[in-house]
């Protein structure tokens, strides 16, 4: 093969006796064959459904049906729930981690509040739920909560659970951005800690605490399980709609509707998710 | 019989689906089958809905795990009927006409009545007005959402019979969980067996076979059902028409609804459920009389809700409920 290559253009080509160098994108194909087989073609799944009728024929007046009241009410829903534990969340959860960024950065508390974060960002579904209910439930260990059921105050409160520790895991990194010789500088020019605050922290932070608070908020939107344990004799979020149009068994179910609700949680978190993107590249001035 | 017998032998198999071991004494019911004839029952996703069970004879049509039969709600059962395939068991005609397709795709297989079960602590309900007393605040749960379940469906209509509503017209009882939001008695947990037993439901509407004592688990779990309401409920059976084992599904049926003291309707009425062919049995004297007596009294005409009442009950819910208890 060697030879027949050099005879061929009667000069060795750099590869000559190996194998042909790949070109570039193969490297990627196994990571666009993951993303097409577990994210693009059950989107386009969910798009096509939304757009049909019972009988399988294109119907794009089902697009009109996310305009009915009773349909914007759980994207309503899960708009309220998505806000107030992301706000609660990112408030309490920056400044968690500022708190624990002030300490010593290879102190045990750092180690420790870290790891726990790690672990509780991921605690959720009716582990969740059911730990609230016996505290504060009806026959709650603790108290017995009178609000624990008014949407979205009880279920937000149990969100922050999770949404507290997210925030410190992905807000540490910007403050650990924020250089002390910047302090030091703003110090000797004669600012005060409020005007360090307002015109060099705050600003530099802002991006990355946006970010993570829409982080939050696309997280809230997804999750399901815990609301469903927590309260499922309504449907107040989107999630739970979607659930109840697959598995009706009182004749309610519709592939379609649950497709067009899901395409409508698709185009939200779309939205949140290019927010997000144009945050972190302006956040990441900042953070080399 | 015994040619069935052998075919479903030599298949070996069984595949049921969300047939819980605690619900309608399922367990036994299992464990007696395949006593009897050496067939090894597998047994999936026992806490799924009807809808779910439907899914899954679509989804896995052609495969060896394919559910071999069903036992769903009676809507789910007039919607599918196309997945079914027709099988008269040998005591089909002890089961009323009413209760089953006239070719035999589906038939009604045990049911009970709607009650509200409680907590000995609030000690004697007599009347649904109670329900809105300060006693019962953060108390009162249905069995799921109404726009999905079943059990949570005609739990609504309880109240509005209750309440003086029509079987074809649920907005009283519709208006009574209003009320009952609104003094902040309304429970929206989804009641399990491990809430009920945790206190956090601690009054439950629910099918009289599912709140009995013994199966909740709450020593002096009580049961209440408003005077002349009699709000019945029946599940049904079928097989699939492509089921991996087809001789084991209609020999699983005829179990179902043998009359044997240990036969299937017999075992049902055990766990509290009403087997459908009871009337029959009863004038027979094939009736477990003793299980018999400790079902809950009914008193009133018993009402079914037809296919049409209770879809014009479940459209009424997709736009009501929300507004009416979020």
């Amino acid at each position: 093969m060697t030879v027949a290559a050099t005879t061929k253009t009667g000069v060795r080509p750099s590869w000559a006796g190996r194998r042909p160098p790949a070109p570039a994108w193969v490297g990627t194909v196994p990571f666009l064959a993951y993303v097409a087989i577990f994210l693009l073609w059950p989107t386009g799944i969910v798009v096509i459904n939304a757009l049909k009728n019972p009988n399988g024929a294109w119907a794009f007046a089902n697009l009109s049906e996310l305009g009915n009241p009773l349909i914007r009410g759980y994207f309503i829903g899960s708009f309220k729930l998505c806000l107030l534990s992301a706000v609660a969340g990112a408030v309490l959860g920056a400044i968690l981690a500022y708190a624990v960024a002030s300490g010593d950065p290879d102190g045990l508390i750092r180690r420790l509040y870290l790891s726990v974060s790690g672990v509780l960002a991921q605690f959720g579904g009716v582990t969740l739920a059911f730990a609230f209910l016996v505290t504060i439930g009806p026959v709650g260990l603790l108290f017995h909560a009178s609000w624990y059921f008014d949407f979205p105050w009880g279920i937000g409160l149990i969100y922050t659970y999770f949404q507290i520790p997210l925030m410190v895991l992905v807000f540490m990194p910007a403050i650990d951005g924020l250089k002390v010789q910047w302090r030091e500088a703003s110090e000797n020019l004669g600012s005060s800690a409020w005007q360090y605050w307002r015109y060099v922290g705050g600003p530099l932070l802002a991006p990355a605490f946006l970010g993570g608070a829409l982080l939050l908020f696309a997280n809230a939107l997804s999750a399901f399980a815990t609301i469903q344990a927590w309260e499922n004799q309504i449907a107040y979020i989107v999630p739970q709609q979607i659930s109840t149009a697959m598995s009706s068994e009182v004749g309610l179910s519709s592939v379609n509707v649950a497709s067009l609700l899901a395409l409508g949680l698709v185009i939200m978190v779309a939205i949140v998710m290019t927010i997000y993107t144009l945050l972190q590249r302006r956040a990441a001035r900042w953070l080399r | 019989m015994n040619t069935l017998v052998a075919a479903a032998k030599k298949e070996g198999t069984l595949n049921v689906i969300a047939l819980p071991p605690t619900w309608a004494n399922y367990g036994t019911i299992i464990n007696t089958f395949e006593k009897n004839y050496g067939i090894t029952v597998n047994s999936t996703l026992p806490d799924g809905t009807s809808q779910q069970e439907v899914d899954a004879v679509k989804q896995e049509n052609g495969s060896p795990k394919a559910p071999d039969v069903l036992d769903v709600g009676l809507a789910v059962a007039l919607a599918n009927t196309k997945l079914f395939a027709p099988y008269e068991v040998s005591t089909w005609s002890d089961i009323p006409a009413a209760q089953k397709e006239p070719s035999g795709l589906w038939y009604e297989d045990y049911g009970g009545y709607m009650a509200i079960g409680y907590e000995a602590k609030f000690g004697t309900i007599t009347s649904l007005s109670q329900l809105l007393t300060p006693k019962f605040k953060g108390a009162v749960a249905l069995n799921g959402n109404p726009t999905a379940a079943n059990a949570a469906l005609n739990g609504v209509m309880l109240a509005n019979l209750a309440e003086g509503g029509t079987p074809s017209d649920i907005s009283k009882g519709v208006a009574f969980f209003h009320q009952l939001k609104q003094v902040g008695n309304f429970n929206p947990i989804s009641a399990t067996g491990a809430t009920i037993k945790a206190g956090s439901t601690p009054v439950v509407f629910n099918w009289d076979y599912l709140n009995l004592s013994s199966y909740v688990g709450v020593p002096g779990w009580k049961v209440f059902v408003p005077s002349g309401v009699a709000l019945g409920g029946y599940y049904a059976q079928a097989i699939n028409k492509n089921a991996p084992h087809p001789a084991a599904a209609r020999l699983w049926e005829e179990f179902l609804y043998s009359q044997a003291s240990t036969g299937g309707q017999n075992l049902w009425l055990q766990g509290g459920a009403r087997p459908v062919e009871q009337q029959a049995m009863t004038s027979a004297g094939t009736i477990n009389t003793s299980a018999a007596s400790t079902l809950p009294s009914v008193s009133g005409t018993p009402v079914f809700l037809s296919q049409s009442q209770s879809s014009d009950a479940a459209t009424y819910l997709a736009t009501n409920w929300a507004k009416a208890v979020g």
